[in-house]
Protein backbone atom coordinates (compact mmCIF):
# COMPACT_ATOMS: atom_id res chain seq x y z
CA UNK A 1 0.00 0.00 0.00
CA UNK A 2 2.60 2.05 0.97
CA UNK A 3 5.16 1.27 -2.21
CA UNK A 4 4.23 3.84 -4.85
CA UNK A 5 3.00 2.36 -7.92
CA UNK A 6 5.48 3.08 -11.22
CA UNK A 7 3.55 5.97 -13.16
CA UNK A 8 3.20 7.68 -10.28
CA UNK A 9 6.90 7.20 -9.13
CA UNK A 10 7.69 8.84 -12.81
CA UNK A 11 6.11 11.28 -12.74
CA UNK A 12 7.58 13.13 -9.54
CA UNK A 13 10.68 12.42 -10.62
CA UNK A 14 9.71 14.66 -13.72
CA UNK A 15 8.68 17.43 -11.46
CA UNK A 16 11.87 17.24 -9.75
CA UNK A 17 13.73 17.36 -12.83
CA UNK A 18 11.90 20.74 -13.96
CA UNK A 19 12.48 22.24 -10.67
CA UNK A 20 15.83 22.08 -10.42
CA UNK A 21 16.07 22.65 -14.50
CA UNK A 22 16.91 26.36 -14.01
CA UNK A 23 19.63 25.73 -11.19
CA UNK A 24 21.29 23.36 -12.92
CA UNK A 25 21.69 25.04 -16.11
CA UNK A 26 22.51 28.70 -14.24
CA UNK A 27 24.45 27.99 -11.30
CA UNK A 28 25.91 31.48 -11.19
CA UNK A 29 24.69 33.49 -13.04
CA UNK A 30 21.53 33.89 -11.87
CA UNK A 31 22.77 35.51 -8.41
CA UNK A 32 24.96 37.69 -9.58
CA UNK A 33 22.01 39.40 -11.73
CA UNK A 34 20.11 40.69 -8.25
CA UNK A 35 23.34 41.11 -5.91
CA UNK A 36 25.01 44.21 -6.10
CA UNK A 37 29.03 43.71 -5.58
CA UNK A 38 29.83 44.76 -2.03
CA UNK A 39 32.83 45.39 -0.74
CA UNK A 40 33.53 44.31 2.81
CA UNK A 41 36.40 45.98 4.60
CA UNK A 42 37.05 47.37 7.88
CA UNK A 43 37.19 50.77 8.83
CA UNK A 44 40.82 51.00 8.76
CA UNK A 45 40.68 49.36 4.85
CA UNK A 46 41.60 46.11 5.58
CA UNK A 47 40.04 42.82 4.90
CA UNK A 48 37.65 41.41 6.82
CA UNK A 49 38.90 38.16 7.50
CA UNK A 50 42.35 39.49 8.20
CA UNK A 51 43.84 40.67 11.37
CA UNK A 52 44.30 43.74 12.79
CA UNK A 53 47.73 45.51 11.24
CA UNK A 54 50.80 45.01 13.74
CA UNK A 55 53.45 47.86 14.24
CA UNK A 56 51.26 50.28 12.99
CA UNK A 57 52.74 53.44 15.38
CA UNK A 58 50.21 53.14 18.03
CA UNK A 59 51.92 53.44 20.86
CA UNK A 60 49.81 53.35 24.58
CA UNK A 61 51.04 56.22 27.07
CA UNK A 62 52.64 55.36 30.02
CA UNK A 63 50.97 55.82 33.65
CA UNK A 64 48.96 59.59 34.00
CA UNK A 65 46.47 60.17 36.57
CA UNK A 66 43.11 59.64 36.23
CA UNK A 67 41.56 61.01 33.09
CA UNK A 68 38.61 63.95 32.68
CA UNK A 69 35.59 62.51 31.76
CA UNK A 70 33.40 63.85 29.01
CA UNK A 71 30.03 62.84 30.45
CA UNK A 72 28.64 61.98 33.50
CA UNK A 73 28.13 58.37 33.18
CA UNK A 74 31.14 57.39 31.13
CA UNK A 75 32.78 54.62 32.42
CA UNK A 76 36.31 56.27 33.47
CA UNK A 77 39.33 55.28 31.12
CA UNK A 78 42.17 53.50 31.72
CA UNK A 79 45.32 56.21 32.12
CA UNK A 80 47.85 53.20 32.12
CA UNK A 81 48.85 50.53 29.52
CA UNK A 82 47.05 46.83 29.57
CA UNK A 83 49.40 44.55 27.63
CA UNK A 84 49.77 41.42 28.64
CA UNK A 85 46.81 42.07 31.22
CA UNK A 86 44.45 39.07 31.13
CA UNK A 87 40.89 38.75 32.02
CA UNK A 88 40.55 35.37 32.12
CA UNK A 89 37.46 32.51 33.89
CA UNK A 90 40.51 31.74 36.94
CA UNK A 91 41.77 35.31 37.39
CA UNK A 92 40.77 39.18 36.65
CA UNK A 93 44.19 41.12 36.33
CA UNK A 94 42.16 44.38 37.00
CA UNK A 95 40.66 43.89 39.96
CA UNK A 96 44.41 42.53 41.15
CA UNK A 97 44.47 46.20 41.83
CA UNK A 98 40.95 47.93 42.01
CA UNK A 99 38.81 45.50 43.90
CA UNK A 100 38.11 46.96 47.11
CA UNK A 101 40.66 45.19 49.13
CA UNK A 102 43.93 45.92 47.18
CA UNK A 103 43.11 49.31 46.25
CA UNK A 104 44.76 50.55 49.42
CA UNK A 105 47.65 48.82 48.96
CA UNK A 106 48.14 49.15 45.33
CA UNK A 107 47.03 52.74 45.30
CA UNK A 108 44.65 52.21 42.25
CA UNK A 109 41.18 53.73 41.63
CA UNK A 110 38.19 51.30 43.76
CA UNK A 111 35.82 50.01 41.61
CA UNK A 112 32.43 51.70 42.04
CA UNK A 113 29.43 50.24 44.28
CA UNK A 114 27.32 50.70 40.86
CA UNK A 115 29.42 46.98 40.21
CA UNK A 116 27.88 45.52 43.21
CA UNK A 117 24.15 45.26 41.89
CA UNK A 118 22.91 42.55 40.13
CA UNK A 119 20.49 43.66 37.13
CA UNK A 120 17.75 43.86 39.46
CA UNK A 121 19.15 46.25 41.46
CA UNK A 122 19.88 43.88 44.58
CA UNK A 123 22.81 45.17 46.35
CA UNK A 124 25.66 42.66 46.12
CA UNK A 125 28.41 41.85 49.03
CA UNK A 126 31.28 40.87 46.26
CA UNK A 127 31.35 42.11 42.51
CA UNK A 128 28.71 41.81 40.21
CA UNK A 129 29.56 38.59 37.27
CA UNK A 130 28.15 40.83 35.14
CA UNK A 131 30.48 43.58 35.72
CA UNK A 132 33.80 40.73 34.97
CA UNK A 133 34.70 42.22 31.80
CA UNK A 134 36.46 45.65 32.54
CA UNK A 135 37.43 46.31 29.03
CA UNK A 136 33.88 46.09 27.71
CA UNK A 137 32.96 49.45 28.91
CA UNK A 138 36.82 50.67 30.21
CA UNK A 139 39.42 51.25 27.34
CA UNK A 140 42.82 52.96 27.47
CA UNK A 141 44.28 55.83 25.25
CA UNK A 142 46.30 55.50 22.56
CA UNK A 143 47.99 58.02 20.39
CA UNK A 144 46.16 56.74 17.26
CA UNK A 145 43.98 59.27 14.96
CA UNK A 146 40.37 58.69 15.38
CA UNK A 147 39.65 56.60 12.32
CA UNK A 148 35.78 58.90 11.80
CA UNK A 149 35.42 62.51 12.70
CA UNK A 150 32.67 63.33 15.71
CA UNK A 151 31.23 66.48 17.00
CA UNK A 152 30.32 65.16 20.52
CA UNK A 153 30.39 68.24 23.19
CA UNK A 154 30.75 67.36 26.93
CA UNK A 155 27.47 67.07 28.84
CA UNK A 156 26.39 70.07 30.84
CA UNK A 157 27.03 68.16 34.34
CA UNK A 158 30.51 68.44 32.98
CA UNK A 159 30.96 71.64 31.71
CA UNK B 1 102.95 14.21 53.96
CA UNK B 2 106.97 13.05 52.74
CA UNK B 3 105.57 9.76 53.15
CA UNK B 4 102.15 9.84 51.13
CA UNK B 5 104.02 12.19 48.34
CA UNK B 6 106.66 9.59 47.96
CA UNK B 7 104.16 7.16 48.03
CA UNK B 8 101.85 8.77 45.55
CA UNK B 9 104.89 9.09 42.94
CA UNK B 10 105.94 6.20 43.34
CA UNK B 11 102.03 4.42 42.69
CA UNK B 12 102.57 6.71 39.80
CA UNK B 13 105.95 5.52 38.59
CA UNK B 14 104.98 1.91 39.20
CA UNK B 15 101.44 2.64 37.21
CA UNK B 16 103.36 4.28 34.69
CA UNK B 17 102.52 8.23 33.71
CA UNK B 18 100.70 7.08 30.31
CA UNK B 19 97.86 5.87 32.54
CA UNK B 20 98.19 9.25 34.46
CA UNK B 21 97.71 10.86 31.99
CA UNK B 22 95.31 8.81 30.45
CA UNK B 23 93.15 9.87 33.99
CA UNK B 24 93.54 13.23 33.88
CA UNK B 25 92.31 13.52 29.81
CA UNK B 26 89.41 10.32 30.31
CA UNK B 27 88.49 13.03 33.58
CA UNK B 28 88.25 15.98 31.03
CA UNK B 29 86.52 13.84 28.86
CA UNK B 30 84.23 12.74 31.11
CA UNK B 31 83.03 16.13 31.97
CA UNK B 32 82.88 17.71 29.01
CA UNK B 33 80.44 14.58 28.13
CA UNK B 34 78.61 15.44 31.16
CA UNK B 35 78.28 19.20 31.14
CA UNK B 36 77.07 18.75 27.81
CA UNK B 37 74.46 16.35 28.27
CA UNK B 38 73.04 18.52 30.80
CA UNK B 39 73.22 21.50 29.02
CA UNK B 40 71.31 20.19 26.09
CA UNK B 41 68.74 19.67 28.73
CA UNK B 42 68.98 22.83 29.33
CA UNK B 43 67.61 24.63 26.16
CA UNK B 44 63.50 25.35 25.42
CA UNK B 45 63.76 22.97 22.39
CA UNK B 46 64.08 19.92 24.90
CA UNK B 47 61.28 21.53 27.14
CA UNK B 48 58.77 21.46 24.40
CA UNK B 49 59.73 18.46 22.66
CA UNK B 50 57.13 17.36 25.72
CA UNK B 51 53.44 18.02 24.21
CA UNK B 52 52.70 18.75 27.94
CA UNK B 53 54.96 21.59 28.10
CA UNK B 54 54.83 22.67 24.05
CA UNK B 55 50.83 23.10 24.36
CA UNK B 56 50.04 24.05 27.34
CA UNK B 57 53.05 26.47 29.19
CA UNK B 58 54.78 27.08 26.48
CA UNK B 59 51.41 28.58 24.55
CA UNK B 60 50.77 30.75 27.27
CA UNK B 61 54.36 31.96 27.09
CA UNK B 62 54.68 33.05 23.91
CA UNK B 63 52.86 36.18 23.70
CA UNK B 64 54.01 37.81 27.45
CA UNK B 65 56.69 40.13 27.22
CA UNK B 66 60.01 37.49 28.37
CA UNK B 67 59.28 36.28 24.88
CA UNK B 68 58.38 38.82 22.63
CA UNK B 69 59.47 42.22 23.39
CA UNK B 70 60.95 45.40 21.80
CA UNK B 71 64.65 44.49 21.94
CA UNK B 72 64.29 40.73 21.13
CA UNK B 73 66.29 39.37 24.23
CA UNK B 74 64.66 36.57 25.63
CA UNK B 75 64.19 34.85 28.83
CA UNK B 76 63.00 31.11 27.74
CA UNK B 77 61.93 28.25 30.05
CA UNK B 78 65.18 27.30 31.69
CA UNK B 79 66.24 30.59 32.73
CA UNK B 80 63.65 31.15 35.14
CA UNK B 81 62.61 27.01 36.03
CA UNK B 82 66.48 26.04 36.47
CA UNK B 83 68.96 27.45 38.76
CA UNK B 84 71.88 29.01 36.98
CA UNK B 85 74.23 27.79 40.01
CA UNK B 86 75.86 24.51 39.94
CA UNK B 87 75.02 23.34 43.39
CA UNK B 88 71.39 24.06 42.64
CA UNK B 89 71.06 22.96 39.24
CA UNK B 90 72.20 19.66 40.47
CA UNK B 91 69.18 19.27 43.24
CA UNK B 92 67.10 21.30 40.86
CA UNK B 93 68.07 18.43 37.67
CA UNK B 94 67.57 15.28 40.37
CA UNK B 95 64.40 16.39 41.57
CA UNK B 96 63.26 17.11 37.64
CA UNK B 97 63.19 13.00 37.90
CA UNK B 98 59.90 13.52 39.51
CA UNK B 99 59.11 15.24 36.19
CA UNK B 100 60.13 12.64 33.92
CA UNK B 101 58.41 10.09 36.15
CA UNK B 102 54.80 11.75 35.34
CA UNK B 103 55.90 12.24 31.87
CA UNK B 104 55.59 8.27 32.12
CA UNK B 105 52.68 8.56 34.21
CA UNK B 106 50.80 10.75 32.06
CA UNK B 107 49.33 12.91 34.51
CA UNK B 108 49.35 16.22 32.41
CA UNK B 109 48.84 15.12 28.89
CA UNK B 110 45.48 16.62 27.82
CA UNK B 111 44.93 20.23 28.75
CA UNK B 112 42.27 18.87 31.08
CA UNK B 113 44.35 17.37 32.98
CA UNK B 114 47.37 19.78 33.03
CA UNK B 115 44.52 22.48 34.17
CA UNK B 116 43.13 20.11 36.74
CA UNK B 117 46.36 20.58 38.26
CA UNK B 118 47.53 23.97 37.28
CA UNK B 119 46.58 25.37 41.25
CA UNK B 120 49.16 22.67 42.39
CA UNK B 121 51.91 23.57 39.88
CA UNK B 122 51.93 27.31 39.97
CA UNK B 123 51.70 26.66 44.04
CA UNK B 124 54.92 24.84 43.65
CA UNK B 125 57.08 27.04 41.57
CA UNK B 126 55.54 30.07 43.80
CA UNK B 127 56.99 28.70 46.82
CA UNK B 128 60.44 27.52 44.82
CA UNK B 129 60.82 31.29 43.88
CA UNK B 130 59.79 32.70 47.31
CA UNK B 131 62.30 30.72 48.84
CA UNK B 132 64.97 31.83 47.56
CA UNK B 133 64.19 35.33 47.02
CA UNK B 134 63.30 34.40 43.51
CA UNK B 135 66.68 34.14 42.67
CA UNK B 136 66.29 33.54 38.85
CA UNK B 137 64.26 36.41 38.60
CA UNK B 138 67.21 38.20 39.74
CA UNK B 139 69.66 36.89 37.57
CA UNK B 140 68.62 39.42 35.21
CA UNK B 141 66.23 41.95 37.04
CA UNK B 142 68.52 43.47 39.93
CA UNK B 143 67.41 45.87 42.60
CA UNK B 144 70.27 48.04 42.48
CA UNK B 145 70.14 49.01 39.07
CA UNK B 146 66.41 50.28 39.55
CA UNK B 147 65.93 53.73 38.25
CA UNK B 148 62.75 54.71 39.81
CA UNK B 149 62.84 57.90 38.04
CA UNK B 150 62.36 55.75 35.12
CA UNK B 151 60.13 53.66 35.89
CA UNK B 152 55.88 54.34 35.75
CA UNK B 153 54.30 56.34 38.79
CA UNK B 154 52.75 52.47 40.29
CA UNK B 155 55.60 50.44 39.43
CA UNK B 156 58.03 52.92 41.07
CA UNK B 157 55.63 53.20 44.18
CA UNK B 158 54.89 49.66 44.39
CA UNK B 159 58.28 48.79 44.31
CA UNK B 160 60.35 50.77 46.54
CA UNK B 161 57.28 49.94 49.27
CA UNK B 162 57.41 46.36 48.67
CA UNK B 163 61.32 46.41 48.68
CA UNK B 164 61.54 48.34 52.03
CA UNK B 165 58.98 45.54 53.42
CA UNK B 166 60.89 43.04 52.49
CA UNK B 167 58.87 41.65 49.52
CA UNK B 168 60.83 39.37 46.80
CA UNK B 169 59.43 39.54 42.95
CA UNK B 170 57.30 36.49 42.92
CA UNK B 171 55.30 37.71 45.53
CA UNK B 172 53.40 40.04 43.42
CA UNK B 173 54.74 39.15 39.92
CA UNK B 174 52.51 35.64 39.56
CA UNK B 175 51.15 34.84 36.36
CA UNK B 176 53.70 37.12 34.48
CA UNK B 177 54.61 34.16 31.88
CA UNK B 178 51.90 31.91 32.15
CA UNK B 179 48.05 31.69 32.33
CA UNK B 180 46.93 31.74 36.52
CA UNK B 181 45.27 29.18 37.98
CA UNK B 182 42.00 30.50 39.96
CA UNK B 183 42.41 32.54 42.34
CA UNK B 184 39.85 34.05 44.73
CA UNK B 185 38.56 37.82 43.93
CA UNK B 186 35.46 38.07 45.47
CA UNK B 187 33.88 37.93 42.21
CA UNK B 188 30.34 36.53 42.37
CA UNK B 189 30.90 32.88 43.48
CA UNK B 190 33.36 31.61 45.96
CA UNK B 191 36.40 29.83 43.62
CA UNK B 192 38.17 27.10 44.79
CA UNK B 193 41.54 27.90 43.78
CA UNK B 194 44.37 30.16 45.43
CA UNK B 195 43.14 32.20 48.70
CA UNK B 196 44.14 36.01 48.52
CA UNK B 197 46.92 35.06 51.21
CA UNK B 198 48.23 32.95 49.17
CA UNK B 199 48.09 34.73 45.99
CA UNK B 200 49.26 38.07 48.19
CA UNK B 201 51.31 36.64 51.46
CA UNK B 202 50.70 39.47 54.43
CA UNK B 203 53.79 40.83 55.75
CA UNK B 204 54.96 39.20 58.53
CA UNK B 205 56.57 41.57 60.83
CA UNK B 206 59.92 39.68 61.31
CA UNK B 207 60.09 39.49 57.77
CA UNK B 208 60.27 43.27 57.32
CA UNK B 209 63.91 44.51 57.36
CA UNK B 210 64.96 48.08 56.85
CA UNK B 211 67.63 47.59 58.42
CA UNK B 212 68.74 45.58 55.09
CA UNK B 213 68.93 49.19 52.89
CA UNK B 214 70.84 50.98 55.93
CA UNK B 215 73.47 47.62 55.57
CA UNK B 216 73.84 47.89 51.78
CA UNK B 217 74.48 51.60 51.01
Amino acid sequence: MNKPTFPFARARAAALVLALLPALLLPTAAPAATEAPVKLQTLRGADINASDPEGDGTRYGRDQPPLPRDFVQQPPLIPHAIRGYNITKNFNKCLDCHAWARAKETGATKISVTHFKDREGQELSSVSPRRYFCNQCHVPQSDAKPLVGNTFKPGTGMR
Amino acid sequence: MDTNKKGLIGRLRATGWGFAAMLFIGGILFWGAFNTAMEWTNREAFCISCHEMKDNVYQEYRNTIHASNRSGVRATCPDCHVPKEWGPKMIRKIQASNEVLHKILGSIDTPEKFNAKRLELAKHEWERMKKTDSRECRNCHNFDGFDYAEQGRRSSRMHQTGLNEGKTCIDCHKGIAHTLPEVEQAIGAPKHGATPEEFHPPVKPEETKPEADKSKS
